[in-house]
């Protein structure tokens, strides 16, 4: 007879995703005790080897885990364990105790449990908690070495005898690629963080865990019965026959939502009756575009260039362009992939002479201003971009248009850039689409006339609602401000998407509203043609769509219009949103 | 001497995992080569010294190298950390 409290209720960090219920299965360590002792002369060179044969074979048994991770993860994750490795090999370490133990003639065990935890302080000092895991890797070294020297056994987690919940004060990565998935069915700590290294790897293995429960392990006497919300980073201990019922539900909902988003690449993105929207990703990287692929991405809907200067550091020149625009358009073939041109401050383009201060550098020379200034500059990236089109699924978008003589500059050059190329029988796409991005309040005012000379326009949320409002959002003074369901931002996407419409171009949105599910159908219901959003999001703003219908989006977003506070409309918006899909994200009963 | 200053843009900064590719970067190259931090300057081609870097997101590092092959070092080092290690 348990005389413990039920339903006693722990709070921690969520570390990875998903419900796991069954007993606890405490995971007890030896403390490490270190000793101070001296050494006489003729020892001492009998230590330095008792060293280094504790650093190779923690070595040794790194290289197997991180063989193991590689096989089961792909070699991605194995990367930690050769941090590890670099970890025992490293020379500030290890210069510091060889020469601790010669000089000073003590163990090796003390000299290298001082240096490194000289180290570790170091590291502690760090505000940040992002760098504070480190220590975590160091421990999770240093303690194998110590191990070593201190004669204790290398603890191993035992597989399970019956399916149960890990429970430790602490956890190394090697732990957790140790666990064997089927018996081990989470685990919880006192130690880590969200973003540690357990919590990644726990996340890759699928378990279910829970970190960051400060004095839950020693609260435990093993045997328990356990519920873990990896979800939501807590743990219920000893629950009552209701929790239980209720959280057994939560788990399979969870599973069956699992298995409906994996379901849901494959599918089309279409309203339930039949209006079928581009749903798109945006990439900054080429290996972006594989996360966009498995995540169900009908194409790229921005690739920023801007990236390959900064990943080169040079400016990068026709060929590596050229190489880059051919592997997405080969990579995402059939489906189509949008290049906007650079989208930077000019003073990138130019030499370091040439550079003047700006005041206002969003308001300055940047973009197709300064790619207009610099033609050849300019036409170098349209010839890279027709190089690569043969295949016929590119298109050319200009960021920062703010009216029509920019486009129609921008049409002379590149014409120029497509006859020089037929003069020198270079193949390219005749067809090849130019779209622009609407990002400036001008562009969206005078879109009926720039639809009538390009092919498409994408809306650039994050600065339309910058220069609509006037609102710097990094200047936290007035973030408050910078307000996407303004009603300024919504009549300007409307008109945009209508303008469009009556000259027969087709009207995207690559900006962060596209990612945000409370604006999904909304712009449905305006009619948006096409949605780019960050890759992860696919899935998420896919089910939104095809579990709406047109003629009910169109509704909302009529009403919407009819708000004229922007706080009203996003809570209208948002409500809209729960009512509809509060269900799916929290399965909570 | 080349150097180059650029700044930590993925999120977790230089963890283990990119600290781990920085120092096998590092240590391809002839050069001597040191990562440089408000007062801080460490030697690059060390783990530990690069962990204990508090090089988070956002903070600028300055990368010199000295020696035969410094303007590649430099160069593909800068590359690491825009391409944010590969993370994010």
């Amino acid at each position: 007879m348990k005389n413990q409290k039920k339903n006693r209720i722990w709070l921690g960090i969520s570390a990875s995703p998903g419900i796991a219920i069954g007993k606890v299965y405490r995971l007890n360590r030896a403390e490490i005790n270190i000793r101070e002792e001296n050494l006489s002369s003729d020892q001492v060179e009998n230590e330095i080897l008792r060293f280094e044969k504790a650093l190779n074979e923690a070595k040794i048994e790194i290289s197997k885990l991180k063989e193991s991770v590689a096989k089961k993860l792909g070699p991605e994750h194995a990367k930690l364990f050769e941090a590890y490795l670099l970890i025992l090999e490293d020379e500030f370490i290890n210069q510091q105790v060889l020469s601790g133990i010669r000089e000073e003639k003590k163990n090796a065990e003390f000299v290298y449990n001082r240096v490194v935890q000289k180290t570790i302080q170091t590291i502690s000092l760090s505000r940040d908690e992002y760098l504070k895991e480190r220590v975590a890797d160091i421990s999770a070294v240093s303690n194998r070495v110590l191990n070593r020297l201190l004669g204790i056994k290398q603890h191993t987690i035992e597989p399970l005898e019956t399916p149960g919940i890990i429970v430790a004060h602490s956890l190394a990565p090697g732990d957790v690629v140790q666990m064997k998935k089927g018996n081990v069915l989470g685990f919880a700590t006192d130690t880590g963080g969200k973003t540690s290294h357990v919590a990644l790897l726990a996340k890759s293995f699928g378990f279910p865990a829970v970190v960051g429960l400060k004095t839950f392990f020693s609260s435990l006497k093993g045997g328990e019965m356990l519920i873990l919300d990896g979800d939501e980073g807590e743990v219920i201990l000893s629950p009552d026959e209701i929790t239980l019922k209720s959280y057994e539900a939560k788990r399979e909902k969870l599973l069956e939502r699992k298995r409906s988003l994996a379901d849901l690449t494959s599918l089309p993105a279409e309203t339930k009756d039949k209006r079928k929207i581009e749903l798109s990703a945006n990439i900054e990287l080429l290996s972006d575009v594989d996360t966009a692929i498995e995540n169900g991405a009908q194409g790229i809907g921005l690739f920023r260039t801007e990236y390959l200067y900064l990943a080169s550091s040079d400016l990068p020149g026709e060929e590596e362009q050229y190489q880059a625009y051919s592997f997405l358009a080969r990579k995402v073939y059939p489906q189509n992939v949008i290049i906007r041109t650079f989208d930077m401050g000019g003073d990138k383009f130019v030499q370091d002479a040439e550079r003047v201060y700006e005041a206002n550098p969003f308001l300055g020379w940047r973009a197709i201003r300064a790619c207009l200034d610099l033609p050849d500059f300019f036409k170098t990236q349209l010839r890279a971009i027709l190089k690569a089109s043969s295949l016929g699924n590119l298109s050319i978008m200009l960021p920062m248009i703010s009216g029509l003589e920019e486009l129609l500059k921008s049409k002379e050059l590149l014409e120029e850039v497509k006859s020089e190329l037929r003069e020198k029988k270079v193949p390219f796409d005749e067809k090849i689409k130019l779209g622009i991005m609407i990002e400036i309040p001008s562009a969206a005012l005078e879109a009926d006339s720039l639809a009538q000379h390009c092919d498409f326009f994408s809306i650039g949320t994050n600065d339309l609602i910058q220069y609509t409002l006037a609102v710097d959002r990094t200047n936290e003074r007035i973030a408050h401000l910078y307000q996407s369901f303004h009603p300024s931002i919504l009549k300007l996407i409307k008109k945009t998407v209508e303008d469009g419409h009556k000259n027969n171009i087709w009207v995207g949105m690559c900006g962060e509203m596209a990612t945000d599910p409370k604006a999904t159908s909304f712009l449905v219901g305006l009619g948006i043609d096409e949605l780019s959003t960050s890759p992860l999001a696919i899935p998420q703003i896919k089910k939104i769509i095809r579990s709406i219908e047109f003629e009910e989006a169109r509704n909302l977003a009529e009403q919407a219009m009819k708000l004229d506070d922007s706080k009203d409309i996003e809570k209208f918006l948002d409500e809209d949103y729960q009512r509809k899909f509060s269900h799916e994200n929290s399965a909570r009963t | 001497m080349t150097e180059k200053k650029i700044q930590v843009i993925n999120r977790l900064g230089l963890h283990a995992r990119p600290a781990a590719l920085l120092v096998q970067k590092a240590s391809r190259f002839q050069s001597e080569i040191r990562l440089v931090k408000d007062e801080y300057e460490l030697n690059a081609k060390s783990i530990m010294s690069v962990m204990m870097l508090a090089a988070e997101m956002g903070s600028f590092i300055t990368i010199k190298a000295w020696g035969e092959d410094e303007v590649q070092a430099v160069e593909e080092i800068a590359k690491l950390f825009l391409e944010k290690f590969g993370e994010d």
